[in-house]
This record gives structure tokens, C-alpha cells and sequence, in this order.
């Protein structure tokens, strides 16, 4: 028996071995094909029956649809990745999610003059609902939050930073890091900060808690009032409340509309 | 109705606002209250309702009152309440809008929607009690003094221990509780019905034929691959076989690619040849009105306009903004068209070149810093905002 070595004959034998693994590979991914659009098929069967039992519920109940989409995430699956996806189609949850969508779009173009692009989830929450009406569904903060991260994926410069309990909606591509974040959660309180408030409970450089503050000025999500008793306080519009219950005007609304 | 007192409606020292909501009317039990609809305001310490046209008119009430709350859905022409049940008031209450009631409970109708949030944060303020909690001292007793108050601190802190323990015993029995409920709404059949062993093994087997794609084992003809696709897509299950060039590559995407190049050839010319994802994302679907497009719908779709040939780009500039672009559209135009304003008017802000030519700040600030990159631009950058000059140099 000639020992197995490297030589033509060994080489021709390789690559027949090859060649039979490969359409082993064609005829064990074949298959697989076929068993998956028949799977694919019952899944569909049960999702109908599923669909017609618990649309409404999805539809109506908040906790439902939370329930749904961490369910939905064990699996690995997004329901919210297509139009054109199974629970779109059947259970509505899509076109929920995507009007919303819409509907943030449009309520953070309105403002962004007032506040720079940066308005709490409350105010966000509060103005969506008033311009669904009365007699729209009502919509939760996990909601939004769920049609928020959606919106990321155009680039569209929308983020979440967390403030206080709750978050920040940004909805332009303004560059803000840690630095800036952490200002934004001090200013949270009061709606302002100062230079020496930032120094004394960060314990920065007075250089650093400027540089932060100016390009907060710049990007438009700081008002400066250097006219205030003792260290001039920069405003952050975004946390005001009592702007909040200003209504959109007129010409704010034809900014919405792109 | 008679819980309420007037009020003038501004925060105590330790008070703070933790919702609002406007479009409420109050009902004094089942009967509507005689005040108009208004807006109620919770507080750590107090139920707030303020007129909406007569500010003036505000009444509060103690959240220590409430014995318990529970929401009323919705029906045909009625809006969804919270239905509020209350001790007696204090002897000593101050005066409020009725002098008595024969309902121990009120609701509050919601006409603008908000149930939901305001429920969940009134639960969270009844749970957490914060009006009962007492200001830190700012002085810690000290001398002869000290013996006497740091004997009723410890009965204190005891009360406290006891207390804490009862909520504890409360939160854990209405969170089983809550949770039950929830389960119930839930149904067992869906639980049962998700964890189903089809739904996993689907997945694992869509992931193994992924990536027998991606790694080119197996040759599975350019057909199956995109009728696989297809499958990924319906289930919302990432595609890890995306090409940068086709996108996801099935033929939904393919159609929707076709028309948006229909769709889009008209707005984009009147803003100039560019729109912004986002903007293109809100036309679309406002235009739809129903089997609405996700944002991966488009993006997908606007990936396949090169292969498709069709007169229109998808771009993603440095800053991350994503755009939908004529191609007719010539970057040289935009970039002399940009360079010939600002020289004309000195200098300008992206806010003022947005006015002058009816665009989007945002696209605006793009075509300036395009100019800028090229070098045709320079900029001026202060705290009064980013402004762009000719280039002289």
C-alpha cells in the first residue's frame, strides 16, 4: 500500500474529496431551504391565529406591546425592522411604530429653534399627544422610546441621554459627549448652571466647564444671562417647563410640514 | 369634590412637579364637577387642577388622602379615567369649592390622552410617599440637649425601620399582584406560543444557512438567496449576508427602490435636489397613509438606486446625516451656487443661507461645510454661532 503523500495522485484525490464535499455542502443547504419555507409556513398559520386573538390587545395595551417586543428580543427577531415583516402585516404593530415616527419628527422640527434640538422625553410625550387628538390611540414613554431608536438608523442625529430619572431627546446631529452630558444632568434641577456650580460638584477646571458651556451656546441648547446676581447662568430651554405649556405657533407649524 | 381647597398653585420648598397634564375634567364621583375642562398637575405632596382658561382658579388636595386609584378604559365617545377614592378631609381643611360631597371618590377624565403616564407616576408617588418625608436638619443635636433627642431619634429610626418594612411587604405584594395581572393580559398562549420550539429552531436555521452564504459554503443559486432573504425580512431577523452596495437585495426593497425614484423626482427638485432621510422618511409616509415604511424599509431601498440606475443618490456625509440626492444634481453647482452667496451677502450663517434658499438648516450647513472642504470657505467660529466667510487665502 503506497503511503499517502504529497504527489499528483494525492492532490487529484483532494480535490475529488473536495468536490464531494462541496455538493454535500449544496445538498445539506438545499434542504435546509426547503424544510425552512415549510416551517415558515406554519409559523405563519400560528401567527394568524395568534393575530386574530390578541390584535386589539396588541393595539390598545402599552404593557402588551412592552411584553411583546422583549419577547419578540429573546427570540432574536425585530419586529420593527420592515413594513414588509410578518408582525407588520398582521398585527399592525409597524404602522404604530412608524407614525410615531413621523409624528416626533415633526414635533422636534417645530421646536428646534426654541430649544437647539433638545427637549425632555416628558415634553416630547405632552406635545405628540396633543397632536394626535383626542381620539387617537394614547401612546407611553416606551413607546416613543421604541420609535426613537427606529429613527436612528437615518442618521437623522436622534439620541437619547439620560437625565434625571428620564432622558433628553437630541434631534440634531450636535456633538455631545460625556462632558456635556454630565453639565446637562447638573442643569437638570434648575434649568441653569453656572461656571462655579460646575467646579464645585464636578470638581473641574474653570478652562474645562467653559469649554463645555461655549459649545453648548453654540450648538444653540444654552441661552447665556450674563445679567444674573452673581456668576452668569446658562440656560438650558430644553428643561424649562413653563416654555413647555407654550403652544406651537403658526409659523412653528409650517416648519413642521417638510 | 370636597377633599379640594384653593390653592394658589405654587410648589412648597421640598415640593416637586412630577407631571402635568392638560385636557382634564374633574368629576365630583360619577357626576361631572362644575368646572370647565383643565389641567392637573401631581406633585410629590399634592393633586394639582388648574382651569385652563382661568388661571386664577386652582385647588389642590393632599395626596395622603387617596385610599386607592384605579384606571376606567375608555369607551364610544368617553375618554379613559382615573377613578381616585378618598378618606374624609381634615377637620381643619381649607376652603375649597364644595363645601360637601356625597361621593368619596373623584375622576379624572383624560380628553387629550396621558392615562397612561400619569397613572404610572401617581402609582410611583403613592408608593414612594415622599410628602411624608421630613426635610434634613441642617444641625445635628449636640450637648445637654443631645440626650433627650437622640432618644426620640431612635424611637424614629425604629418607626422608620417598621415603616419601611410594611412598604416593602406592600411593594412586593402589589408587584406580585401587578405582575399577575399582566400575565393574565399577556395570555398564556402567546407565552407559550413564543417559546415554541418552531419559532427558535426557525432562527437557528436561518442563521446557519446566513452564514453558510456568507461563507460561501454550498452553492446556492442567486435566486434561493434572495428567496431566503425575503424570509429574513418577513421575520425581522437581522440579515448578516447585507452588502454595503445592494442593501438587504430583496425584490420589496427593489420595488420600493423603483418608487421613491417615481415619487421623489419632484420634491427634491423644488428643495434644491436634496432631502434629507429623515425628511423623505415623513413625506413618504404621511403620502401613505398605511403600510407604512420603517426606516430600514428606506434606507434598504435608497441603497439600491445605483444598481438600479435610477437619477437618484443615497449619501452619508461626515457629520453622519443621511441624504437622498438628484444626481443630475452636480456637487461643482451646489459648491459655486454656496460660494457665490456667501460672497454676495459677506458672510453667512447656515440659518441664513437656509432663509435665502427655502432649505433645511441642517442640508445648509452641509453644502457649507462641503464648500468649506473644498476649500472655498472659511469659517468663523464663535460663541454667537458658526459663520462661513469666502476664502481669501
Amino acid at each position: 500500500m503506497h503511503r499517502r503523500g504529497v504527489g499528483a495522485g494525492a492532490i487529484a484525490k483532494k480535490k475529488l474529496a473536495e468536490a464531494k464535499y462541496k455538493e454535500r455542502g449544496n445538498v445539506l443547504a438545499e434542504d435546509q431551504i426547503v424544510q425552512m419555507s415549510k416551517q415558515l409556513e406554519t409559523f405563519k398559520s400560528h401567527l394568524e391565529e395568534f393575530a386574530s386573538k390578541h390584535k386589539q390587545e396588541i393595539r390598545k395595551n402599552p404593557q402588551f406591546r412592552v411584553q411583546f417586543q422583549e419577547m419578540c428580543a429573546t427570540i432574536g427577531v425585530d419586529p420593527l425592522a420592515s413594513g414588509k415583516g410578518f408582525w407588520s402585516e398582521m398585527l399592525g404593530v409597524g404602522d404604530f411604530y412608524y407614525e410615531l415616527g413621523v409624528q416626533i419628527v415633526e414635533v422636534c422640527l417645530a421646536l428646534k429653534h426654541r430649544n437647539g434640538g433638545l427637549m425632555t422625553l416628558d415634553e416630547l410625550h405632552q406635545r405628540v399627544l396633543k397632536g394626535r387628538g383626542k381620539f387617537a390611540q394614547d401612546v407611553s414613554q416606551d413607546d416613543l422610546l421604541r420609535a426613537l431608536k427606529k429613527l436612528k438608523v437615518m442618521g437623522s442625529g436622534f439620541g437619547m441621554i439620560p437625565v434625571g430619572g428620564s432622558y433628553l431627546v437630541q434631534s440634531v446631529p450636535a456633538e455631545l459627549n460625556m462632558d456635556h452630558t454630565v453639565v446637562l444632568q447638573l442643569a437638570e434641577k434648575k434649568g441653569f448652571v453656572t461656571v462655579s456650580e460646575i467646579r464645585e460638584s464636578l470638581k473641574w477646571e474653570k478652562e474645562r466647564a467653559c469649554h463645555v458651556l461655549d459649545h453648548l451656546l453654540k450648538e444653540g441648547l444654552a441661552w447665556l444671562d450674563a445679567q444674573a446676581e452673581g456668576d452668569a447662568h446658562y440656560w438650558l430651554p430644553a428643561l424649562f417647563s413653563e416654555l413647555s405649556s407654550r403652544d406651537i405657533t403658526p409659523e412653528e407649524e409650517n416648519q413642521m410640514t417638510p | 369634590m370636597d377633599r379640594f381647597s384653593w390653592s394658589n398653585g405654587l410648589l412648597e420648598i421640598n415640593e416637586t412637579l412630577v407631571i402635568q397634564q392638560r385636557g382634564v375634567r374633574l368629576y365630583d364621583g360619577d357626576d361631572k364637577a362644575k368646572m370647565d375642562v383643565g389641567a392637573v398637575l401631581l406633585s410629590t405632596h399634592r393633586l394639582i387642577w388648574r382651569d385652563v382658561k382661568n388661571q386664577e382658579c386652582c385647588i389642590s388636595m393632599p395626596l395622603s388622602l387617596i385610599i386607592f386609584f384605579e384606571e376606567q378604559a375608555a369607551g364610544i365617545g368617553k375618554s379613559a379615567k382615573i377613578v381616585i377614592h378618598l378618606h374624609p378631609a381634615a377637620a381643619n381643611k381649607e376652603p375649597g369649592p364644595y363645601q360637601n360631597s356625597k361621593y368619596s371618590y373623584i375622576k379624572l377624565s383624560f380628553k387629550e390622552h396621558g392615562q397612561i403616564e400619569f397613572y404610572r407616576r401617581l402609582t410611583e408617588e403613592m408608593t414612594r410617599r415622599r410628602w411624608e418625608e421630613k426635610p434634613v436638619s441642617q444641625t445635628s443635636p449636640v450637648g445637654p440637649q443631645a440626650g433627650r433627642t437622640r432618644a426620640v431619634g431612635i424611637v424614629g429610626i425604629e418607626r422608620k425601620i417598621e415603616e419601611r418594612r410594611k412598604e416593602t411587604d406592600k411593594n412586593i405584594s402589589e408587584a406580585f399582584e401587578d405582575l399577575s395581572k399582566l400575565m393574565e393580559k399577556v395570555s398564556l398562549v402567546f407565552t407559550k406560543w413564543c417559546f415554541n420550539q418552531q419559532a427558535k429552531e426557525m432562527v437557528e436555521v436561518s442563521r446557519s444557512i446566513a452564514n453558510k452564504i456568507k461563507d460561501k459554503q454550498g452553492d446556492i443559486s442567486e435566486d434561493e438567496t434572495i428567496r431566503f432573504k425575503s424570509y429574513l425580512l418577513s421575520m425581522g431577523i437581522a440579515n448578516p449576508v447585507t452588502r454595503e452596495t445592494h442593501g438587504s437585495g430583496t425584490h420589496y426593497h427593489l420595488q420600493l427602490a423603483k418608487q421613491l425614484g417615481d415619487m421623489l423626482q419632484a420634491p427634491l427638485e423644488e428643495r434644491g435636489g436634496m432631502m434629507s432621510l429623515t425628511e423623505v422618511y415623513c413625506l413618504v409616509n404621511r403620502a401613505r397613509g398605511m403600510e407604512l415604511l420603517s426606516p430600514e424599509d428606506l434606507v434598504n431601498a435608497c441603497k439600491m438606486f445605483e444598481s438600479l440606475k435610477l437619477p437618484l443618490r443615497l449619501r452619508v456625509f461626515d457629520s453622519g446625516v443621511m441624504v437622498v440626492q438628484l444626481q443630475s444634481h452636480s456637487e461643482e453647482e451646489m459648491i459655486a451656487s454656496a460660494l457665490d452667496s456667501v460672497t454676495d451677502k459677506g458672510s453667512l450663517t447656515a440659518e441664513e443661507f437656509a432663509k435665502l434658499l427655502g432649505l433645511s438648516v441642517l442640508l445648509s450647513k452641509e453644502r457649507l461645510l462641503l464648500a468649506e472642504k473644498m476649500g472655498h470657505l472659511c469659517r468663523d467660529d464663535s460663541v454667537e454661532g458658526l459663520r462661513f466667510y469666502p476664502n481669501l487665502f
